[in-house]
């Protein structure tokens, strides 16, 4: 029997379930613990924290977690790897080292570090990187002075680096999601760069288990069919040094892991599933075979990769203007006729003020909002939820359209309600823009304590 | 006999930038080699409507049983920038599910199965 490691997924989002990670550890054997903590645009965010205090930057969330569970996972010895560093790593380390000295703990951190590019923009672009929109082609020029933040996906072998040098906690800002998990089997099993098939299966293990319960009964079709999902398990890997790897949850928790559960997480944001591109190898989805095993527990084999792109991808955010949104509950006889008239006036006051915008959303909730055209529209319905939205780059415009909502409920239709939490704000908008740079450009470093 | 794809398939679906994906996956594989055949991308694009202005692009994973349907232009933008409830399309899988296809007799004994 060949050595087997479980790594399990506590947290596929910030927000996600502050419960499941101490679950997670108290309900069953793990040897690692990953908690992913970064979306898209959460870095620029963090950015932002950093410059208005140079101890902030990272996902307190963590923190409080650890906090939690520290007596136990060095009970346990059980490692955990996150991406909770975001832009500060060094200031999250610091702040779990006094949590960890307040409790009479030694304990060993190791930070990654090479991620965060903001600082070096300029430089590189001097050097002839152009940063061009990975999705659009659009030139970087247009949004170069609006940037809040820069950070590349490294690869997952910094993680493994970390935890050679014996960090029982590795603290990352962007690394890949499924990097996450990989990085532990790249510890474990010293798989090599060049052993593609193995860093394939790593990279699809921690795809699968990336977003939390989604793979254990989460979001899943037949949810009728999902026993206890109040109680619902996180995912856990049993990893194999052959790259072969069962998923599962464990024994008495809720949910349920199965063919078809495992199969919709796999395809879960998926393009082409014959070439996932991660940093550290690109995946053939489509060559995978898959067992259910019963009794939860699903095992996946024979996992292709192809070599890795030459590029890293960098995960830019920037200022595009401001939006707000705002709602109304429209109840009674003929409430969709009047949600109508509701939605009409509001725009055409604004439009009296002179207030025209770059966009605007008018989404009436419950009458197939979702949907358009694939849901018949009923005749009668006797509640409609009016949702409407605007973008704009003027913050005082965006602001004025906050204003224009409550009036409606004196002087429009009857039966209007349901105006709570005060006028819409303006909020800023973070974009999201994706572009590469050749890996021999950047530099990753790995820090332990 | 006509059934709605519910019947007969899980969908899952999520956001790729300004388009979103949705996962659709079969229980059988003869379930699989049929709709392969039946469910395409214009089949697709027509279902959707106004919900999806640009292309549909398809990819097969006979592994799976599943197809991988691309929604192109259907997030009024994507991420933070879309106006809309669901700006990540995580509600365009069971949309999905609703469309209504025509089931050979001989499949008949997968539904629901």
């Amino acid at each position: 029997m060949s050595k087997v490691i479980r790594i399990a997924n506590g947290q596929g989002f910030w927000g996600d379930s502050i419960d499941a990670p101490v679950n997670l550890i108290k309900d069953g054997p793990i040897d690692y613990l990953t908690l992913d903590y970064l979306a898209e645009v959460t870095l620029s965010i963090m950015q932002r924290q950093k410059l208005k205090r140079p101890d902030a930057g990272y996902a307190r969330d963590f923190v409080e977690l650890i906090e939690r569970v520290i007596p136990d996972l060095v009970d346990k010895n059980i490692k955990v790897i996150s991406n909770a560093g975001g832009v500060n790593p060094e200031a999250c380390r610091d702040a779990l080292l006094k949590i960890a000295k307040s409790k009479g703990i030694d304990i060993k951190i190791g930070i990654i570090k090479g991620d965060n590019i903001y600082d070096k923009l300029d430089y590189f672009t001097t050097i002839g990187i152009d940063f061009k929109n990975l999705e659009t082609g659009e030139s970087f020029d247009s949004i170069k002075d609006k940037v809040y933040s820069a950070n590349v996906y490294i690869d997952s072998f910094c993680i493994a680096r970390a935890l050679d040098e014996g960090a029982q906690i590795v603290l990352a800002g962007r690394v890949s999601d499924p990097g996450l998990a990989l990085g532990p089997a790249i510890h474990e099993f010293g798989w090599q760069a060049d052993q593609i098939d193995l860093i394939a299966a790593g990279t699809l293990a921690g795809h699968i288990t990336e977003c939390g319960a989604q793979c254990t009964g989460g979001n899943y079709s037949r949810w009728s069919e999902v026993e206890d999902l109040a109680n619902i398990g996180y995912p856990i890997i049993e990893m194999h040094e052959t790259g072969e790897f069962v998923i599962t949850k464990h024994n008495g928790s809720g949910g349920l892991v199965n063919r078809q559960t495992v199969s919709e997480q796999i395809l879960y944001e998926m393009g082409d599933p014959t070439y996932y591109i991660s940093p550290d190898v690109c995946v053939d989805f489509t060559s995978l075979a898959l067992e259910d095993m019963g009794d939860n527990r699903v095992k996946i084999s024979n996992v292709k990769g192809l070599e890795a792109t030459p590029t890293y991808k960098v995960s830019i955010s920037y200022f595009a203007g401001y939006k707000a949104s705002g709602q109304l509950t429209i109840s009674g006889p003929d409430a969709l006729k009047k949600a109508e008239l509701v939605a009409d006036l509001i725009w055409k006051r604004l439009e009296n003020t002179g207030c025209i915008y770059e966009d605007k959303s008018t989404e009436f909730l419950g009458i197939s909002s979702c949907h358009g055209s694939i849901n018949r529209i009923p005749e009668q319905v006797n509640e409609v939820v009016l949702r409407l939205g605007v973008k704009d780059s003027d913050k005082a415009k965006v602001n004025r359209f906050g204003k224009e909502i409550s009036p409606v409920i004196t002087n429009g239709p009857p039966g209007v309600t349901g105006f709570a939490g005060g006028r819409p704000k303006a909020q800023e908008i973070v974009a999201y823009w994706p572009a590469l740079i050749p890996k021999n450009l950047i530099a990753t470093d790995v820090d332990v304590n | 006999m006509k059934i709605k794809l519910q019947k007969i398939a899980h969908a899952r679906s999520g956001d790729k930038g300004p388009n979103s994906n949705v996962g659709l996956i079969f229980r059988h594989p003869d379930i699989y080699n049929w709709a392969r055949k039946i469910i395409t991308t214009s089949l697709v694009k027509s279902h959707f409507g106004s919900v999806v202005k640009g292309e549909v692009k398809r990819y097969e994973m006979d592994n799976l049983w599943a197809l991988n349907f691309i929604l192109g232009d259907s997030l009024g933008g994507g991420g933070s920038e879309s106006l809309l409830n669901d700006a990540q399309g995580k509600t365009h899988g069971q949309a999905l599910l609703l469309m209504e296809i025509d089931l050979p007799k001989k499949l008949k004994v997968y539904i629901n199965e």
